[in-house]
């Protein structure tokens, strides 16, 4: 059987084409399918009525009456031609300015906002305002007493308020995870490189250093310095300013100077994918392990057993200073890491 | 202290650590220490909820030699125990239902990774639910931000890294206005232990003092939020985000992180901003506005989709608004409303995704109507796990939705302003279009065409099959047997204040 023309319109095959989840597009073609169909038919039949030559020279002079009445019917198709694409041409560019000058204004609303705001807050560094109770006060009095530790900020963020130092941790890592999934180029199974691996690998003999003797010597120098004061910061965290993080940072920065003098060949005789894995993994197990003890003990009111030793010497302040260094591992490890993964995807 | 007290310490922490071990792990033994932990946290989740609901109290945990304003702190109270044992339970059915397409979609060398992510999105999760301090929430939220971005990633396709660079942009401004509401918090109140500040702050809207202060942060922590949640005008990177990743993430996405900052939204509210102040300054009209056009332009978009993933992806903005108007409602029946339809929401969201993964699986992986016609008969399980989820977002009796529902409706019915007439009307538009787009996809997959795809050999899969059980058997629960979860929602809502 076969449907009426307007089939396709109607209001029904609209609702099917919906429930079907067929698009307009679809319909269209079928449609014109259909109509093909129909015009091939009609072609075969007029085929086999044959045009005398008279009839097509008066249809050709038809033709060209119609092509002179159709002459400003063209202006008109030009019109609607430049209508249809005036969005394309122009919309979009005016579009564009004004979506830019609507984010500029919400911009500025915001930061007008926020600075109006900041000028109701109560005045910096007034005795009387209400940011100065008795958490702020314990900490500065207590603080010595209790983590044993010099350099007050240490105690606050490892032992005051170890569990947000403990995820601040993790996110560092999950950072360092997800840069990993990102830019890692992987070994086969039985360990060798992909081809992947190899192109990057000779891509990145271009930045190889080529026996720079100025950078080497100034490297031999600088290097030793940078990383002991690194380890310096590292240590003299709970008596000083500093600790895990910068100190780890500084000894990254170190690190990334020695590949750059002398070449992976030689980095990777200290840090490889195994070192690595150890490093970046035994530190944080500890700190995980070590904290989790004392969150344990501390909540069922049990004795730690952890000594504080005497506040000012280097072995004092009970799990402060393990934690740093952990925590300095872990960082100078994960800079080095970033180098190698943006340089040539991982060790 | 009863021992059950130190479980949400011990998953939290546990989560932590397993995330750093499962790095160095090969993909099986890493995927085996993610299910055991979930499965762990599940049944301490569960201990929790039940040690709260006997004693009728909640607890607060020390964490360190230190009392609270001085050191970190969580809590469990009831509501806590019900959002924790919930998340972990779809979490590790999302993971049962989903590790079948993991191996498929995610680069063999780089599967242990997904499961340290899953690790650390859990402990973030179990943190954000039991976090007794703003502070710590913020750093969890980081930790909860970036795994989420890598869990979009992973899949290492064009479409993926577009999603996870469109999440990562607008969740991080989400994370930005947060930090900055919280800092300038700090500043009025100097506390960050959530009772502390609610003293304080009851303190200086008692007295009128700052404001304008204050009702910049309450704006300011409530959009942070409402963009990290994809509420309506925030929701442009939902659909890519939810449509191009791995069926596993997208379930976890959808029902999980989303959720864990509404739950987040609703104790700030209730624990720290105190819900009187909170109410006062009308930001719950925006979200009710907001809210209620969420529920209708999610809807229309995902009317518009061909895409069953995309179209499942824009329903959750519709299921978002629901929410939100029901926080809009600014009452206690809306609050339990709006609860209860988290809940419900994710039950019925990450079976869907799943299912149609399951869908697709048949269908020649594409995700098109045209090709999907068909695949419930090619693929039973997920067909009628699939129809089971459209039936209950749609608001079927007997399935969870139409429990949100009609909490939502008598929500409404009890609000007194235009709230009520607006709130019942779009109720009743967002339904009908809710069941355009489900029904015709139900339709769709039941309708007997594309035999090429028929595979005799075809077997949906152990893992498979039993999230999908799990998932059918939670949506019936959740609509059969509703009373005794409204009741513990109202207890811990109740010792929320």
């Amino acid at each position: 059987m076969k449907p009426r023309s307007d089939y396709e319109q109607s209001a029904w095959r609209r609702l099917v084409r919906f429930v079907d989840g067929e698009s307009l597009a679809d319909a269209e073609r079928r449609a014109e399918e259909m109509r093909e169909n129909d015009a091939q038919s009609q072609q075969a039949a007029d085929t086999e009525a044959e045009l005398s030559f008279e009839q097509q020279e008066k249809e050709d002079r038809e033709d060209r009456k119609r092509r002179l009445e159709t002459e400003h019917e063209k202006e008109a198709m030009a019109l609607l031609e430049k209508y249809r694409n005036w969005p394309k041409e122009h919309g979009v560019k005016i579009f564009g300015r004004l979506y830019a000058i609507m984010a500029v204004l919400l911009c500025l609303i915001i930061i007008v906002t926020l600075l109006v705001t900041v000028s109701y807050l109560p005045e910096f560094g007034q005795p009387d305002n209400p940011n100065n109770n008795e958490v702020v006060r314990k900490y500065n009095e207590m603080g010595l007493e209790e983590t044993g530790a010099t350099n007050i900020v240490a105690g606050m963020i490892l032992d005051y308020r170890a569990f947000d130092t403990l995820g601040e941790s993790h996110v560092l890592f999950v950072a360092a995870v997800c840069v990993m999934i990102l830019l890692r180029l992987e070994l086969t199974k039985d360990g060798k490189p992909t081809d992947k691996k190899r192109a990057a690998e000779e891509n990145d003999r271009l930045y190889e250093p080529k026996n720079d003797k100025i950078l080497q010597l100034s490297a031999k120098i600088l290097v030793p310095i940078i990383i002991m004061y690194g380890i310096y910061v590292i240590l003299n965290g709970h008596l000083s300013p500093g600790g895990g993080f910068s100190g780890g940072a500084i000894i990254g920065a170190g690190l990334i100077l020695y590949v750059n003098a002398f070449g992976f060949k030689e980095a990777t005789k200290i840090l490889n994918r195994k070192n690595y894995a150890v490093i970046s993994v035994v530190p944080l197990l500890f700190y995980a392990l070590a904290k989790g003890y004392s969150f344990f003990t501390g909540a069922n009111h049990l004795e730690s057993g952890i000594p504080k030793g005497t506040p000012g010497h280097i072995l004092s302040s009970g799990l402060i200073l393990p934690l740093n260094i952990c925590v300095g591992l872990v960082v100078a490890c994960t800079m080095y890491h970033f180098y190698t993964l943006f340089r040539k995807g991982g060790m | 202290m009863d021992f059950v007290c130190n479980l949400p310490f011990f998953c939290i922490v546990l989560a932590l650590a397993s995330g750093v071990v499962s790095s160095v792990l090969k993909p099986k033994a890493a995927k085996a220490v993610s299910i055991i932990l979930v499965s762990l946290s599940c049944i301490c989740s569960l201990l929790v909820l039940l040690y709260t609901i006997r004693t009728g109290t909640s607890f607060t945990y020390m964490m360190g030699h230190f009392p609270a304003p001085f050191g970190n702190e969580i809590r469990a109270g009831v509501l806590e125990g019900v959002m924790a044992s919930f998340f972990s339970v779809i979490m590790l059915l999302a993971l049962l239902g989903g590790e079948k397409y993991l191996k498929v979609d995610i680069e063999e060398p780089k599967q242990n990774l997904y499961f340290v992510l899953i690790n650390l999105l859990l402990s973030s999760l179990l943190a954000l639910v039991y976090t007794n301090d703003l502070f710590t929430a913020y750093v969890f939220v980081e930790i909860n931000t970036i795994s989420a971005g890598g869990l979009i990633m992973i899949r290492s396709n064009g479409h993926s890294m577009l999603a996870a660079t469109k999440y990562m942009i607008m969740s991080l401004l989400g994370s930005g206005l947060l930090l900055i509401g919280i800092t300038l918090q700090y500043d009025l109140t100097g506390h960050l232990l959530m009772s502390n500040i609610q003293e304080s702050i009851a303190v200086l809207a008692a007295n009128g003092e700052y404001t304008v202060p204050l009702t910049v942060i309450i704006g300011l922590i409530s959009v942070g939020i409402a963009i990290k949640s994809a509420l309506f005008p925030f929701h442009a990177w939902l659909a890519d985000a939810y449509g191009y990743s791995t069926a596993s993430s997208a379930a976890i996405l959808s029902s999980l992180v989303s959720k864990a900052y509404i739950f987040l939204l609703i104790k700030i509210m209730y624990r720290v901003i105190g819900t009187t102040v909170f109410w006062d300054s009308k930001i719950t009209n925006v979200f009710f506005v907001l809210g209620v056009a969420g529920m209708l332009f999610g809807s229309i978009s995902a009317i518009k989709e061909h895409d069953m993933r995309r179209m499942i992806a824009f329903s959750s903005v519709a299921q978002i608004g629901y929410i939100y108007m029901g926080l809009g409602f600014g009452t206690e029946l809306g609050m339990v409303a709006a609860v209860f339809h988290i809940l419900s929401h994710a039950a019925t969201k990450s079976m869907l995704f799943v299912a149609c993964r399951g869908l697709s699986e048949v269908s020649g992986n594409k995700k098109d109507f045209s090709d999907l016609k068909g695949s419930g008969f090619r693929n039973k399980i997920a067909g009628v796990a699939f129809s089971v989820g459209a039936f209950s977002m749609v608001g079927v009796p007997l399935f969870a939705g139409f429990i949100s529902k009609l909490y939502l409706t008598s929500a409404a019915l009890e609000t007194v302003s235009i709230k009520m007439v607006v709130a019942v009307i779009i109720l009743a538009v967002s339904t009908i279009l809710n069941a355009l787009y489900f029904v015709r996809a139900v339709i769709s997959i039941y309708t007997p065409r594309n035999e090429h795809y028929r595979d005799a050999s075809f077997r949906p899969g152990v893992t498979f099959s039993i999230g999908m059980v799990c998932f059918i058997a939670i949506n019936f629960i959740l609509g059969l047997a509703s009373h005794p979860l409204i009741v513990a929602i109202e207890q811990g809502l109740r010792m929320f204040s």
